[in-house]
Formats: C-alpha cells, structure tokens, sequence
C-alpha cells in the first residue's frame, strides 16, 4: 500500500534509509516485500514529499513513530495541482476508505500545513471551510483526537530560498497513520545531560544511529569508543542492553564524581544501566578466543583525529621503533597508567571492521561515521569495504565545504572464517610496521584545517568565500 | 567473556574473580534477552564466576530447556545483569596477572611491555 511520506527539512541524506531500516525491524520485508519510493510529479528527490510502499498500515504506524525524520506517513485521500483538482480528486476517494473515519462518534481534527511558504491562521482556517464537502460527523477535538487530517500545501517557488526547486503547485490531503516522536529530541538534548564530554554525540544523530543499528528488547548494542555513553543512551532508550569500552579510564570510571559519569547519564533518564563498562583497547580487544557472535548492533563514533584523536596501547615501543620497551618497576604496577600512541585512521576501521566482523550475529549491524574530504562538491564513496559485510546505507552530513562525515550502515551477511581472521591479523602486523606511515598518510586533521587555497591553488578555481555557497543549501541542512 | 590479552598467552580464559565488594543493581527481566545471551555463554566458567562473586545458586550444568522454568530464569538474570563486581581483580590464570576492577570498571589495558 502507498502512503504520503513526509520528512522533516533536515540530514536530508539520513531520511529514507532511517524508513527502510524501521521498515526491516518492523518486518516489513517479510513476505517478500519490496520497499519502493516515488516523488511526486516536477519534486526535486530533495523535496520532504514522498510516497513510500509499506506492506500493512500496521507497519507504516511502527514505522513513523519510532523514526525522528518522519513528520508523518499519511493515507492520502487527494491530492491535485489546485483546490479544485483536490476537492475531485477526494470525492473519488472510495467511500468505505473514507466513512470509518468520518463516523459521529470519533472526533478529529484539520492541521493545515506548508512548506516553503506561510499562510495566514485566517487563510488556515478558510482552507479548513472550503473541505466541508467531506462528510465530517464526529466532533473536533484539537488536544487529543480520534482521527488527524492534515492538508498540506507547498508552492512553484523556484529554487531562491535554499529550498529544493519545486516546478509545481501541489496540495495534498490525508489521515495520519502515524509520526515522528520528536519530543524524545529535548528530553535528551545535550545541554541538560549532566555528563558530557567534548565529543558527545547529539541527540538526535544518536537516535538515527540507534534506529539505523534497529536497537529494540532483547538485543545486545557495543559501543567500543563509548566516551561519555552519548551514543548508547539512544539505544538503551529503545529498550535495547548495553555495553561500553573506552580506553580513557577516567571517562569511563570516574566522569566528574559519584553524580557526573556514564551511569548517572543512564540513570537521568531512568534508562536501563550499561551491562558493563570496561576499559579497554579497540586496537588489542580482550575478549576471550573463540568468542563471536556475541553482538546485535555495533554502533560508534570513532576518533578519526580531527575533533578527537585515537590512542592505542603502547606508546614509546611503537613511537621510537628502535627502543626496547618500557618496563614497570613491579611496585608500580597497580596503579601504572600505560602510554599510549596515536591511532591512525585506517588502522582503527581496520580493527573496528575484524572486530564488528567476529563479535556481530549473522544480520547484525555495524553503524559507524565514517570521515571523508570533499572535492569539487562530491565525495570519494570508497568506503571501507569487508568480506562478511554488505553496506545497505551511507548517509552524509556535510561538516563544512570541505569536509563530511558519512554514517556508514553495514549488515554482516557472511560468517567470519579462519582466512577471514587470518587476512586480519596479516594486516593488523603491517599496521603496526609501519606505524609512522599510517600517520602521516591519514592525518586528516591537517587537510581539513590546512589553508583553503593550498589545495585549489594549482587548479585555478577559487571557490572559497561567501559568494561561491550555493544558493540550494542540500545537505547543509 | 573477557579474556588475558598479553602476547604470547595463550590460554588467557577464563580469568578468576577476585572479589572485594559486590553490589546487587535492580533490573528488569528479560526473557528474550536471556535466551538470546545462553547460547553465547560457557556456562562452566559462568558458574565459577558467579560463585566468586558469593551467589551459589545456580546448577553445575545447564541447557537450553531449563530456560522455560520462570525460577531458573530468575536465578540466571540475577547471576548475569544484577551482581555487578565493583572492587576486585579479573586474575589472568596462566600468568597471574591481575586486571583490576574499580568502581565497577575491570581495566583491560595492558602495560608497555606486554603488548
């Protein structure tokens, strides 16, 4: 069945795949269903109009209320380029799709909605007149209503205003099926978390990332760069256990007191505490041989070294190549903090893939950003690839003109083999030969930071400045 | 589940708890996700830690059928999601070197010179 699908203007790249992950855990695929999407006549794929095929309105209901990006998923009674074409297209509707919703014992309720443009709550409510050829019998009802009808109006006006081009008038009306929850959005926002660190994931991006690892009871989520649990409480709060490492053990263990760590940032919200907190490196992961298959969803934000740089275990051995390494006197041991050394990118999508690899179930997800340097208004979409991997989505998010970071969606497909582990650990000897190497090779930090024209300088082409912003703002938003 | 990581261990599991304070937190019971975790623990091993940390309730063996008694499966949630170990040591049994754990946190990061 066809439903109206409309999104919130916003991470315009991360809305239909939040729709086709929700469709999957509702179970939308199966009895062999195939998720399509279609665009209204002249919208641009930008425009927050779309149809989406759902298999039940059981599931579009799950669906748009569990999403962030849904502002609704309507059963569409009419739509047409004018009033007049809605007022027929409507009457066509048949009518046993439209009385049970008409009934005298039901009350319900018109939001009159735009996009793009504003109308005047006098002309809402005229618009709202000009419907009463639909038989309405129930009561209106504005706070808590049975049935929401909503007419929704966007204009042909051009493409000035940082809004997708739309070459065409078109109203829509439909009864909702169901919404986002964005009241989840405050409730969590970051400014009145008590533990934060400098990198803490925002609220709703959690949440996306959460949706997109189809975090829900009963399933076991890893985070292996927990920091201050920013990404897990999106996850506990879908009903989802948890579990964290980090290897900054003052994060993990001591936050800013008894009242100010990744518990209490659990407890403010009355979420179900992590399963357990370790300190650990994702370079040398202390879980027990044989151990796999533990994991439903792997989801992070690893430290790429432009906001946060990565460390791993064994700082002066790895660093000066040559020196033997550091022995502890043995009265220092207990409380000895070992140094650690920079992680470089490459090396740390490599452990997080072999690790994500092992530790997922068959059909677990792995759900992680991924940096990447913009050239020319497009991205390199060489992403990270893995035998027992398929990416099912890779959404951007563009940080700056220069610089993105890509939610990249992996579902394990495959087993993880002996070769598999053995190619991994091949590489994982390479890495740590040429340790300074990586370094240099993946210093992101420099390139995005670096002077703008250095690199345009041979090419001529100055697009820096204001004036080269494009007026279309896209994935800006 | 953890596990020794020091080079050149090879026999790093399982590693002996080593128990000074053990808290009781409250958590609400999951049936899904308790049959879900059976599957993917060695129960032996489970067993012997759950001992040391001072709850004996749980059978030597265990298999996928017991999961259907409502008190086994209260015996093994309170075992895996409600004793936390708060102060101790995660001891590695072939070399003997002690992971602490403070304030609920085990440290699994290993010294420069065993890396």
């Amino acid at each position: 069945m066809w439903y109206l699908c409309v999104f919130y203007h916003r991470l315009l790249d991360y809305r239909k795949p939040e729709v086709e992950s929700l469709a999957d855990l509702f179970g939308a695929f199966n009895d062999n269903h195939k998720l399509e999407w279609k665009l209204p006549q002249h919208h641009h794929p930008d425009s927050p109009f779309h149809f989406v095929n759902l298999p039940s309105e059981e599931i579009a209901r799950n669906v748009a209320n569990r999403s962030i990006l849904v502002k609704g998923l309507y059963e569409l009674w009419g739509e047409g380029n004018s009033y007049e074409e809605l007022e027929e297209a409507i009457k066509n509707y048949p009518d046993e799709q439209k009385l049970p919703y008409l009934t005298s014992e039901s009350s319900f309720k018109i939001t009159v909605d735009t996009f793009g443009k504003v109308i005047s709550f006098q002309e809402q409510n005229d618009r709202i007149r000009d419907l009463s050829y639909i038989p309405f019998k129930g009561r209106v009802n504005l706070r808590n209503p049975d049935h929401k009808f909503w007419l929704m109006e966007t204009d042909d006006y051009g493409s000035n205003n940082g809004l997708p081009p739309v070459a065409q008038k078109r109203v829509f009306f439909g009864r909702e099926v169901g919404a986002a929850d964005r009241k989840l959005l405050p409730t969590y926002q970051l400014k009145s978390r008590s533990y934060l660190g400098p990198t803490a994931m925002d609220a709703e991006v959690a949440f996306l990332m959460a949706n997109q690892a189809q975090a829900m009871p009963g399933k076991l989520v890893y985070d292996p760069f927990v920091g201050t649990g920013s990404i897990l409480v999106a996850a506990a709060h879908f009903g989802a256990m948890t579990m964290g490492a980090d290897i900054d053990i003052r994060v993990v263990r001591d936050g800013r007191g008894p009242d100010c760590n990744v518990w209490s940032n659990f407890k403010q919200y009355g979420l179900q505490m992590p399963l357990s907190l370790l300190r650990a490196d994702n370079n040398l992961p202390p879980w027990r041989s044989g151990l796999k298959e533990m994991f439903d969803a792997i989801i992070c934000d690893p430290p790429y070294g432009v906001r946060a740089g990565g460390r791993k275990s064994g700082g002066r051995k790895l660093l000066k190549g040559v020196k033997g390494p550091y022995t502890v006197p043995d009265d220092k041991r207990t409380d000895h903090i070992p140094s650690t050394a920079a992680y470089s990118l490459a090396e740390c999508v490599h452990d997080l893939l072999d690790l994500a690899a092992r530790m997922l179930v068959i059909g677990g997800r792995l759900v992680y950003f991924y940096p990447v340097l913009r050239d020319n208004d497009s991205i390199d979409t060489n992403f990270p690839e893995h035998p027992c991997f398929e990416l099912v989505a890779a959404c951007e998010q563009m940080l700056s003109l220069r610089y993105s970071r890509v939610l990249l969606t992996m579902v394990k497909t495959r087993p993880y083999t002996d070769d598999i582990a053995e190619a991994a650990k091949i590489r994982h000897l390479e890495f740590k030969e040429n340790h300074l190497k990586w370094m240099e090779d993946g210093n992101l930090h420099s390139a995005v930071f670096s002077p703008a024209d250095l690199q345009l300088g041979d090419t001529g082409d100055i697009k820096v400045g204001k004036e080269s912003k494009p007026k279309y703002r896209g994935k800006y938003v | 589940m953890l596990s020794s990581n020091i080079k050149g261990v090879t026999s790093g599991f399982p590693l002996r708890i080593e128990a000074e304070k053990v808290v009781e937190k409250q958590v609400e019971l999951n049936a899904a996700f308790l049959k879900n975790m059976f599957t993917k623990i060695e129960w032996k091993p489970f067993v012997d830690a759950s001992r040391a940390m001072g709850y004996a309730e749980l059978p030597d063996e265990a298999e996928s059928s017991m999961l259907e008694s409502d008190e086994f499966l209260q015996k093994f949630h309170h075992a895996l999601l409600e004793l936390h170990l708060e102060e101790g040591a995660l001891v590695c049994p072939e070399t003997g070197r002690r992971f602490l754990v403070n304030k609920g946190i085990p440290n699994m990061l290993l010294h420069e010179d065993e890396v």
